[in-house]
């Protein structure tokens, strides 16, 4: 029996939509379904590539391109790389990571406070990212909207600086909830500042138990190791592994603390 | 941004159905939201004004909220944690990352009115109705 309305009929919600009489239609679809199929598009596609696509996001200034431009620089000399990179305005940040040799796209949103997987799809399709490489999507700084929109990308991760507040994975828990790993950024500056690391870490795993989590200082190279690790361990290496690599949505922890 | 963005992807996609359905106006809509996605309020805010010149312009939303559930490893069965964030057994204290229901962001239903405009109560009946649900 259908449990939506009782019809009687054996039918599948979440396949196709059934008209029940002339006017009631079950649908039973996400209402993000649109961009959850250009996400899934997306996702065919860099698996089909044996590309790894990594989602940053955090809230504006925690340092998302400055990672990215050190991690472009280094990686770069070892797989190919490349970049999109989300604002509501400018070229900025796609000139910086040119400015390192490497590829990149700029998408602005104008009044859209995040990426979606549609928009990728487009800059996927300008950017033609290589066969076996790192995709980087940088996202628009904001801590809420994007946590909700699949791009398609095999791991989401979050950046959190130090001069933020040790609170924020519980004030925006979502954006942690759907982060697979958590990067804390500018430890450089823990002295200056009155972030507390173990309430970070304890708040962060309250939301997502199973969240990786990093220490990195850009600045004086801390940690950057260990982030390097994290993506070539999540990207098959350069070893170009089978697409199945790509299909787990649960990357690999290198140092988890 | 994040709501409007929500309320205009509600909008195409039920718009999608209606439009293949004889091009016919929407009367009700049925919403399941998780409680995690806390967009309840701002969703029914949101509506309005992204409906305006679709086919569910005059459309009732109704939103039923799922309370959040979890599959408890250690007790082998779902429980309600005592929080909206607080992902723990409330029986036993395990973490629990298994999350059952309330994420949900889900078009359940949708109640097109009949093909002959003629047969369905005037806008100022359906702008009564939705105007109960707003204020419920």
């Amino acid at each position: 029996m259908c449990a939506v309305c009782g019809c009687g009929h054996e039918h599948d919600h979440q396949a196709h939509e059934h008209v029940h009489d002339d006017h009631l239609i079950a649908v039973e679809k996400s209402i993000l379904s649109k961009n959850d199929r250009f996400a899934d598009i997306n996702r065919r596609r860099l698996s089909g590539d044996r590309i790894f696509a990594v989602n940053l996001v955090s809230s504006p200034g925690a340092g998302k391109t400055t990672l990215l431009v050190e991690t472009v620089k280094t990686l770069s000399r070892t797989m190919p790389v490349s970049v999109i990179e989300g604002d509501q305005a400018t070229a900025h940040d796609a000139d910086r990571i040119r400015a390192t040799g490497v590829r990149a796209v700029q998408i602005n949103t104008g009044s859209g406070c995040h990426l979606d997987a549609h928009m990728v799809g487009h800059a996927m399709d300008d950017l033609a990212p290589a066969p076996g490489s790192v995709l980087f999507i940088e996202n628009v700084g904001n801590l809420v909207c994007p946590a909700s929109f699949d791009l398609g990308e095999a791991a989401k991760v979050v950046i959190l600086s130090v001069t933020e507040g040790d609170d924020k994975p519980l004030k925006y828990p979502d954006m942690f909830a759907a982060a697979h790993c958590m990067v804390l950024s500018k430890i450089d500056l823990l002295p200056y500042v009155d972030f507390d690391t173990g309430k970070a870490v304890e708040r962060a795993r309250r939301i997502n138990p199973d969240l990786q989590i990093l220490e990195l200082s850009v600045r004086d190279g801390t940690g950057m190791t260990g982030w390097l690790d994290w993506i070539a361990v999540n990207s098959g290496g350069g070893e170009r592994p089978g697409p199945s690599a790509f299909r787990s949505r649960e990357p690999v922890a290198v140092q988890v603390m | 941004m994040h709501e409007l963005a929500l309320a205009r992807s509600l909008v195409e996609l039920v718009d999608d159905y209606a439009a293949q359905h004889g091009n016919r106006k929407v009367r009700r809509i049925h919403v399941r939201l998780g409680v995690l996605s806390a967009m309840t309020r701002a969703l029914y805010f949101c509506f309005s004004s992204a409906s305006r010149g679709s086919l569910c312009e005059e459309a009732v939303l109704e939103i039923e909220e799922v309370p959040l559930t979890v599959r408890c490893a250690g007790c082998r069965a779902v429980k309600q944690p005592s929080g909206r964030y607080n992902f723990r057994c409330p029986d036993c204290g395990l973490p629990t990352p298994d999350i059952v229901s309330g994420r949900e962001m889900q078009l359940a239903t949708i109640e097109l009115w009949p093909p002959d405009s003629s047969s369905r109560p005037d806008r100022a009946i359906a702008a009564d109705e939705r105007g109960e649900r707003l204020h419920a």
